[in-house]
């Protein structure tokens, strides 16, 4: 078994264009999410998002590049240009060969689909863009950054809804850890902030109308986030040798399905997952003192959430802290994993903790640390990142601070 | 002559238990009828398409809802009352 660390972060989302913007927000308490600025707002419901503003494709990218990155593969673009840069990777010869990248993402290139279903079935257009298939597909984003950095190893892309970025990293992690590689590039991204995408969420009736309030007894529901953040994972004695900066070491993972209900979330379920991870990395529940939890901030998700940590920590659910960054980015889905991981690391690096911020009235059945609405100051050795799909898939990593 | 409001309200709500619309009691409530919280989703979207309205619910929180679903009763006057907005 190798040691892995993360040695390079990326990510574009609605705090930021960048990781130093991103947790910028996070220590301020600064929320992204405002009103969408979509095509036919006007016929959706629910009209806010954490959105991507002040965003131009053309100062990043050619017209032919346009022609064929959906907007969730220019932000794994984006994010992976600032993460492998960071690193300070080459991939090239062995390196290369067994490097990969595995993404999560549940939509794909739901902007492509939304655009062109428009075309063919509401504008009676007969005929679309030939690069339709390669834009749309899940895989699109992964595919892209293995011909950008030569990436020769395992790439694919995991869809597991509002869990795909964990189980990527958490695969991705695997493959570091056994051996089978020195680096891999992982995360996850989506752009689902288009007309269909946003009229889908409706349906379902759990989306928030005004904010997303994690854990706080008067929140109504989830908000919808975009972007994406992607990291490099590299084996520890390969980043020691090169001398890069590691700026966490990601220890434990675990995933369980609930096998129960494909939308109500199971106590057992996200509990098995968590203690899962502790075990994996060789953990006691008392070393862990920071969650990034799912928190997605509706009714159901976060007193389920809170009730798992309860189980699995015992008296120590008092002690540690739980936050949930979606109050800031919104729910990223298929990149929420992801993002949320920034957060974690500035956790074990800075010592900040990133606030659940709209935090208005104490839920009894959400009676943990949320570290309600400002950052706080706090030594954090070992920090975990919950994610709990619908279809009840569950998947949570555990990180360590650098030594 | 159009079926009533009551009448179709019942239709939908026993299609989702699967249930014969005669065994649909006005007492009854959703739980009564085996009606989960995706099958309420599902009744409410019928309802909306079936009379052309807006029922304004949040899954999150079902009893703070303007729209009262405690038993089939409720709903029917709910449903009653949002048909009659619609025509005023």
């Amino acid at each position: 078994m190798h040691r892995v660390v993360i040695t390079g972060q990326g990510t574009i989302n609605a705090l930021g264009a960048d990781v130093a913007q991103t947790l910028n927000a996070f220590k301020a308490g600064r929320c992204g999410i405002g009103a969408l600025d979509i095509r036919d707002v006007d016929r959706l419901a629910i009209q806010i998002g954490g959105q991507v503003k002040k965003y131009d494709p053309n100062a990043e990218f050619t017209r032919q590049q346009i022609a064929i990155y959906d907007r969730f593969t220019q932000f794994s673009l984006l994010a992976a240009r600032e993460a492998i840069g960071q690193s300070g990777l080459t991939f090239s010869d062995q390196l290369a060969a067994q490097a990969g990248v595995v993404l999560g993402t549940a939509g794909g290139g739901m902007n492509t689909q939304d655009e062109n279903y428009r075309a063919v079935y509401e504008e009676g257009k007969n005929r679309v863009h030939p690069f339709v298939v390669p834009k749309l597909m899940n895989n699109a984003a992964a595919a892209h950054l293995s011909m950008q950095y030569n990436l020769k190893g395992p790439s694919f892309t995991v869809a597991t809804a509002c869990a795909s970025s964990n189980h990527a990293m958490g695969l991705a992690f695997q493959f570091v850890r056994s051996g089978m590689t020195k680096a891999m590039v992982t995360g996850g991204s989506e752009s689902m902030l288009c007309f269909g995408g946003v009229k889908a969420w409706e349906g379902l009736r759990v989306m928030s109308k005004d904010a997303c309030r994690p854990f706080s007894a008067n929140r109504n529901g989830m908000v919808q986030g975009e972007g994406a953040a992607i990291f490099v994972f590299e084996e520890y004695e390969h980043a020691k040798a090169r001398g890069a900066d590691i700026l966490a070491e990601v220890i434990g993972f675990a995933m369980s399905s609930d096998a129960a209900d494909i939308v109500m979330p199971s106590k057992q379920g996200a509990a098995r997952a968590i203690s899962g991870a502790l075990t994996d990395a060789g953990l006691n529940p008392s070393d862990v003192a920071y969650i990034n939890a799912h928190g997605t901030g509706t009714a159901a998700n976060d007193k389920t959430e809170c009730a798992a940590v309860a189980d699995v920590f015992g008296a120590h659910a008092d002690r540690l802290m739980m936050s949930s960054t979606k109050s800031m980015h919104g729910h990223v889905i298929g990149g929420t994993g992801a993002i949320e991981l920034l957060a974690c690391i500035m956790a074990l690096r800075e010592g900040v903790v990133a606030p659940t911020i709209n935090y208005e009235e104490p839920d009894p059945e959400c009676a943990l640390d949320v570290v309600p609405n400002e950052a706080r100051d706090a030594k954090v050795d070992v920090a975990l990142s919950n994610a709990f799909a619908f279809g009840g898939m569950n998947a949570v990593l555990a990180l360590r601070k650098p030594n | 002559m159009a079926e009533s409001v009551k009448d179709q309200v019942i239709a939908i709500i026993a299609e989702q238990a699967v249930l014969e619309v005669g065994d649909v009691k006005m007492d009854a409530t959703l739980e009564d009828l085996g009606i989960d919280s995706l099958g309420l989703v599902e009744s409410i979207f019928a309802i909306e398409e079936a009379f052309d309205i807006s029922v304004p619910f949040n899954a999150n929180d079902p009893s703070a809802s303007e729209f009262d679903i405690s038993t089939v009763k409720s709903i029917v006057g709910a449903v009653e009352g949002l048909v009659a907005e619609q025509k005023a």
